[in-house]
Order: C-alpha cells, then structure tokens, then sequence
C-alpha cells in the first residue's frame, strides 16, 4: 500500500446503489480537501451482474485507472470472483460476514468483518447501507462529520426531514465503525490534503463534452440514446430551458444527423452525439455536409466494435471510421480530448471551427474518458466569446460563391434580402442542381481549398515530458491519463510523450517531433494501431514498438509501466 | 401577391414533357402567391427523386437534402426558427420508402409544416421500379411477375397516428388541389397532402384518365373531425376519394412544447449567445 495514494474499489451487482457510494464520497472528499478520481466498469444490463468503481484518494492529482486496490467491499458475493485478480495479500477487504461471509472464499485475505446491512437496519432499513459505507470509509480517513452530513442535507432534503436523519444516522454508525477500524486495521495512512482542492470541481468527461458545448453555443441537439454518449443528451435536456437548446430524440441516427444539418442551415448551432454503431448510420450525413458545406459537430463516444461489441466498454477502434466516414471528398477536423479539461476546451472550440469553416468537426471521446472523473480548477471561461460566422444576405446572394480561401459567406434563410438554395447534388454557385462537368471541378477544388484555412488552426501536440527525450511515446485521446502517471512513476529523464488532441488534420511539427526520438512507442487502445498507421501517413515513419489494447477495459498505471520498462530496456 | 414572384425565369427543367410535376409546380406557387407568403420566409426541404428537384423551380429557400431525408431538416428547420414557412416535398419513393420511418415520426412529432408528396405509384428517376404505393400486379423491370407485397397506405397510416392534418389530391384538377394546399399550409401542424401525379414515361396504368375514372371528391357529409370515418375513406379502393380527410382536433405543435421557446420566442440565431454567467453558475453547482 501506498500510504499516500489510496485505491478502494466497491464491487456489487447493477442497482445497488454503487454509484451513489461514489458520487457521495468523492464529493465528500473532495469537500475535506483530497484529490480524488473515479472510473467505473459495467456491464450492460439494468440489475444484477458486477459492476465496479474505483476511488482513488490521493496526495497529488491523480487521473487514470489502477489495477492495485488498497480497500475492496464486495457488496455481493460474485464481488469477489470478478475482481479476484486485482487483489493482494495486501488488500483490506471491508466484508459483510453477516450477509455474504459464508458465500465467499476470501482464505488467505486480509478481511475485516464490517456489518453494513445490519447497521443499515438499525438506522432505518437497507437503501441506507450506502450512506452507512461511505460513513465507515470517511471514518477510517478521519474526516470532519460536517462534511458528509452536509452533503446528505444537501441531496435529501427534498425527500423529507426522517429520510435525512435515517441518512444522518447511518452515516454516524459507519463513521464510528470506521475511526475504529483505521486504528485497527494498521491503516497507515498520510494522504496530504489542501483546502484549495475544496473549491474545485468535479466533473465527468461526457458533462464536460456538455459543457464545452454550451460554451460554445449550442442550442440544438438531435440524438439516439447510445452508450456511451448518451449524457450529452441528459445534460442538454436537463439544461433546455435555461440555456435555450432545442433538444429532440430522434427515431433513429439518420435522422439526428439530418436534423441537425437542417438546424445548422436554418442559423442553430447543432450537434449531435453517438457511438459507433450510431454514428455507422450517420455517415451519409457526413457526407452531406460536405456537399452543402455545413458546419456540424458530432461527438464520437467509442467503444468496443464490430456491431454491438462491448456496449459499456472503451475502445479507441473508430478513428478510421470517423477519418474515412463519408463518401466523396472534402475536409473535416478531428478533435480528440483526452483529459476532461480538454473534453471542455475542444468541445467549445468545435463550434468554432465548425462554423467557421463550415465542416463537420468530430469529438472523439471513449467511455473510460466519458465515465471518469476527479477534481479539477474550474473552467477558464473568460476572454471566450461565440462567433457566428453568418453572414445577412443581400438580393444577388449566391451561397456558393467561389472565393479565393474556399469559403462562400454562409447565409442563413430569412435573414437578408437573398434565398439561401442549398443541394445535396453537385451545384453552381447559387445552389442550384448542375452536370457542368467543368463546374463540378472547379467545386471540388473550392471545397478542399479549405482545408489551408484549417490547417493554420491545428491544435498542435503537446509535448509530456523533456524536451531532450530519446523515447518517445505517441497517444492520443484519453490514453493520456495512464501514460502520464505510469511516466510520473518511473521518472526517466529520457522519456516523454506527445499528446495528440487533434489527430485530423496532423500539425506540421509532428513529424519534427517523431524524428528527434530513438525510439517511439505507440500506445493506443486498438488492436490494429490506427493512429500510428495515420501517422505514417502523414511522416512515412513506420512505428514498431506498440502498446495496444483492446479487451474493453482501459490502460492500468502499472501495465503500461511495466510494458514501458520492458520495450525500453530492449 | 402574384405568383410571377415565384418564376425562375427561363431554366432548364428535368422533367419529361406532360409530366404531372409542372401541374403541381404551378399549383404550388399559386397557392403561396394567394397566401401572400414571401419567398424569403419560406423554405422547401426535398430529398432525392424527380418530385425532390421542384424547389429548385421557383424562388424560395431550399435545402435539397439526400434521399427520403427531407422530413428531418424540415423539422429542424422550423424548430430553429419558428417564423419560416416549411414545406417538405418529393415523391412516394422519397417519403414513403427510403423515408418512411421519419415520416411516422414526423407525424408524431406534429411540428408545423406541411408535406406534399408526389405521388405517383413508380420510380420514375431510377427508371421504372415499383414504388411504395404501386398496386398490385403492376408490372416493372423488377417486379416482373407484378407487385405482390400490398401497397403503402399513407393516409390511412397518418390518420392512424391521429396526424394533425390529412389530404389527398389530383395533379390534374388544379383548381382543387390549389385550395387544399392552402388549407394545408394555414393549417397550424404537420399538414400531408399526397398528390396523385400521373408518370407519362414510366406508369401506364396509372395515367390522367385513370386517375380520372377512379377519384371522386369527399362531400360535406364527410367531417373531417370524425377519425374513424376518414380511416374507412382512406381504406376505399375501388374509386379513391380526394380532399380533406381528416383533421385532428387536439394536436400541441412540436416546436411549441420545445423548452428551448419557454421563456423566449426569438428564433435561434436571434439569441445572445452570451452564457458567461449562466456556465459560470453552472460550473459551481459541479463543486
């Protein structure tokens, strides 16, 4: 055990309540002034099964995913089985003997008995066994009883003055059972807090993908519900009203997507959000909007494919999707946040570009960025302002007028005294139908012309890390996270890593970047390394060493440690 | 306001000569000129088909989007901005196959724009194949021991979903059909008017004569109020009725139960896009 880094990880089947052990305690945490992080794994079903989240409380921030677990409470008996590999001799299990302790073969393990149900029951029955386990965990960490207690005033007074004290009783049952185990249990804890940490925010990656929308304008999204991107969806209807966003499900993908190109084109700000699967049918939307020259914003939520695959798993297998999706030709930018700050800041800047340069704009996020969350410094949101780049129209309004940039002024209709004509065919400068074969090049070539416009805007890597590396590992997304604390871990003055949160189109360093380095190392979360086959593309150099994955499950810190020491030791 | 307004002038027009879709052009501009609709509020979303390309025949706004697509951005369109006129046109192929789910969905979702579907009973820009509402036994290219599978009923379907509102015309009475499109395009909701459209090149079955012999219009003892009576209308086969066939009494209007337009009826591109303190406060209430 890490005496300033803590792991715990509550297991149990779906509907249990494990979620709300988690948002309870890592705010709870975050209020007493300690860097916290949490990432769940489920699985696609709406009871039953096992499902798990990990915590992790520590002294400097902390972002990624561990395989080690300091405290484990199993709350079913499957518990034990499916985490069985992740724990040691040195895990503290905190078990209910009463209600699961003969079910389960925890011989050799160090267990301490915790009575979560009965002392549940004494408080008021069982829905309080959660509150009665965070109580026990903010215990054995010595935090003050004010802060739990006002979270729970916070959240359950609505439900009535006896459901916040059953709530306020459980909560001191398990914080008494918890000052005595971390005595006990030889808990050497020393996690350092800082009482700035409890002015910060905490925020999931796909709210902070909602967020960066509002921030950049949004006020129109047409989805279907598809994990992991459906709470782009939630967070925007939640906030329609406030926010003025029109906010519609639609029956299917192909009609999102058509949605929001008749949004964009009628002066919304639209977005859509999916997954692969989703997104398989949006293509000819893609499509579309390079024809008419729309903005669009879509949000790509990866997870495992072909088809169905892995529903609530993570998966960086569609960036080959999302750079090839739609036929024919024409530009398009691809965004790839990998921390839930970015996931803010690219979301908000996707607006931007759409509109200014009138494509679609892909946010490719994944459930293990879009499920995750730890405590951050609120959002710079100053100095930011939304551009419309719509222009009122006068009587010879051509919509696209051929200029020397690539870029027709986008008028919208009813604003000005032009007609706004726009045709998913081949068509003059008016919009109008056409098969001039001459025209139809001279198209082609006004539309791709703005891809210079673009490519002064890319988002450039970013450089973790000395500058004086010789390895070099290239990312991209939300694999980041790991890759940062594994290199924090291993502190080489000669390893550092570049972070792609854009990947299409590449900036004009990366290939300086790839040159100066010995050795590269390629990690991603596929199988077939698309992002190092994109960048050969781009530079023509050809990674060999590769870190890939793709069971469903994001990088752990330690493997990616230890799968770095071994490529580097070579 | 005179329908000249809508003339393009002298353009280049895909249509086959005799082609029922000029009737129906003219039609269509007649009745917007008589509804005093500017041009510059009104916006046709089409999809692909021969009936998809009218928009670009008279001066409106347009977007001429992809194949049985035009119900989507119509609804989009109008729940940006309220103010346009919407009208969403093409053909029984557009519509009612590639289409078909959004056309169920459109009607549920009841926002206000009006449908006009040419209808036709075959494919006439793919040359030829059976369309939705082809009848039984017609002979094709594809279907070459005659169309078996029944054919689409989109009346009857609508009135089903309670639609807001459901017509049937004739591209041969222009006199008729123009009153049933504007009482289509007053009428507050989504608002279908299917047009049977003689095919000259490719459905000699289905020609002005027959459509002729085999139409006759509801009466004032149909009320359009009575929802299953007009199913039973829409349901007739041996001759088809046309005019109104039902118009529901209690339909809310999609963009009117948006939250978006609760507290403020500006269309979208209106608003401030100011959110500073609205994120802000947003932003704390995630500490």
């Amino acid at each position: 055990m890490n005496s300033s880094d803590l792991s715990v990880v509550i297991c149990g089947e779906a509907g249990q309540g494990i979620q709300t052990v988690e948002h309870f305690l890592t705010r709870v945490l975050k209020h007493a002034g300690y860097n916290v992080f949490a990432t769940k794994e489920y699985m696609s079903r709406i009871r039953g099964g096992s499902n798990s989240t990990e915590i992790r409380i520590s002294s400097r921030r902390v972002y990624a995913f561990l395989d080690r677990i300091d405290i484990f409470i199993p709350l079913d008996k499957d518990a034990v089985s499916h985490l069985r590999h992740r724990l040691s001799s040195e895990t503290l299990i905190l078990m209910d003997a009463e209600k699961i302790g003969t079910q389960v073969d925890v011989e050799g393990y160090r267990v301490v008995n915790v009575p979560f149900s009965r002392l549940a029951a004494e408080a008021g029955g069982p829905i309080y066994a959660n509150t009665v386990a965070v109580g026990v965990l903010a215990g054995m960490l010595g935090i003050e009883a004010g802060i739990p207690e006002w979270y729970i005033k916070d959240r359950f007074s609505s439900k009535g003055e006896d459901v916040v004290g059953k709530n306020m009783q459980a909560l001191g049952k398990g914080m008494e059972t918890g000052s005595g185990l971390a005595a006990s249990s030889g808990l050497n804890l020393d996690i350092t807090k800082d009482s700035q940490i409890s002015d910060e925010i905490i925020l999931a990656g796909i709210e902070a993908v909602s967020m960066g929308a509002l921030a950049g304008g949004c006020d129109f999204i047409a989805s279907y519900p598809m994990s992991p991107s459906t709470g782009v969806l939630t967070f925007l209807a939640e906030h329609a009203a406030d926010f003025g966003v029109v906010v519609e499900q639609a029956e299917d993908e192909i009609s999102a997507v058509n949605m929001a190109l008749g949004a964009w084109y009628a002066g919304a700000r639209a977005m859509v959000t999916t997954a692969g699967g989703g997104f398989a049918l949006m293509e000819e939307g893609v499509s579309l909007a390079g024809m008419i020259e729309s903005p669009l914003v879509i949000h790509l939520g990866q997870r495992p494919g072909p088809a169905t695959g892995l529903p609530t798993r993570s998966e960086q297998g569609d960036l080959e999707l999302a750079l090839y999706s739609g036929h024919g030709e024409f530009p398009r930018i691809i965004l790839a946040p990998g921390t839930i700050e970015d996931a803010f800041y690219l979301t908000r800047r996707a607006f931007y570009l759409a509109d200014k340069h009138q494509v679609p704009v892909f946010i490719m996020t994944d459930q293990s960025l879009a499920d995750a969350f730890y405590n951050m410094a609120p959002f710079d949101l100053s100095g930011f302002e939304v551009e419309r780049h719509i222009v009122e129209t006068d009587k010879d309004y051509r919509r696209y007028v051929i200029t020397p940039d690539g870029l027709s002024p986008r008028g919208i209709p009813g604003y000005g005294d032009g007609l706004v004509v726009l045709d998913s065919d081949e068509h003059d400068e008016e919009g109008h139908i056409t098969e001039d074969l001459d025209l139809r090049t001279r198209m082609v070539d006004k539309r791709l012309a703005g891809m210079k416009g673009i490519e002064a805007e890319i988002i450039p890597p970013e450089l973790i890390g000395p500058a004086g590396y010789s390895n070099l590992i290239v990312c991209w997304g939300s694999t980041i996270n790991a890759v940062r604390e594994a290199m924090e871990r291993m502190g080489r003055d000669d390893l550092a890593a570049l972070y792609f949160k854009q990947v299409h189109p590449l900036h004009q360093d990366t290939a300086g970047y790839l040159a100066k380095a010995g050795k590269i190392i390629n990690i991603e979360s596929n199988a077939t390394a698309q992002f190092a086959r994109l960048l050969k593309i781009h530079t023509g150099l050809d990674i060999e060493d590769k870190i890939l994955k793709y069971n469903g499950l994001p990088f752990s810190v330690e493997e990616i440690e230890e799968k770095l020491s071994g490529i580097l030791s070579m | 306001m005179d329908a000249r307004l809508y003339d393009m002038g002298n353009i280049d027009i895909a249509w086959c000569p005799g082609c029922g879709n000029f009737s129906i052009l003219t039609i269509l501009k007649d009745a917007l000129a008589e509804l005093e609709i500017d041009p510059h509020d009104l916006v046709i979303v089409s999809g692909i088909g021969q009936a998809a390309k009218t928009p670009h025949y008279l001066k409106c706004n347009l977007f001429n989007g992809l194949h049985g697509r035009a119900l989507p951005p119509a609804t989009a369109v109008k729940a940006a901005n309220p103010r346009l006129t919407v009208i969403a046109e093409g053909g029984d192929g557009d519509m009612y196959a590639e289409g078909g789910n959004h056309f169920i969905h459109a009607i549920r979702r009841n926002p206000d724009i009006t449908n006009v579907v040419h209808n036709n009973m075959v494919y006439g820009l793919t040359k030829g194949q059976a369309s939705p509402t082809s009848q039984k036994g017609f002979v094709t290219p594809v279907q070459i021991t005659g169309v078996y599978v029944e054919p689409f009923n989109p009346l009857a379907v609508a009135i089903a979903l309670d639609a807001s509102f459901v017509a049937r015309a004739f591209a041969g009475d222009q006199e008729q059909t123009r009153e049933i499109l504007k009482q289509a395009v007053r009428h507050k909701g989504y608002a279908l008017v299917d047009i049977f459209q003689p095919c000259v090149t490719f459905n000699k079955i289905n020609t002005y004569k027959w459509f002729k012999e085999h139409t006759y219009y509801l009466d004032e003892t149909h009320d359009p109020r009575d929802r299953v009576a007009a199913f039973a209308r829409a349901t007739e086969s041996e001759r088809l009725p046309l005019g109104v066939f039902y118009i529901s009494p209690d339909r809310a209007v999609f963009e009117d139960n948006l939250l978006a337009y609760r507290d403020n009826k500006e269309p979208l591109y209106l608003r401030s896009t100011d959110r500073q303190e609205k994120l802000s406060n947003l932003l704390n209430s995630s500490k």
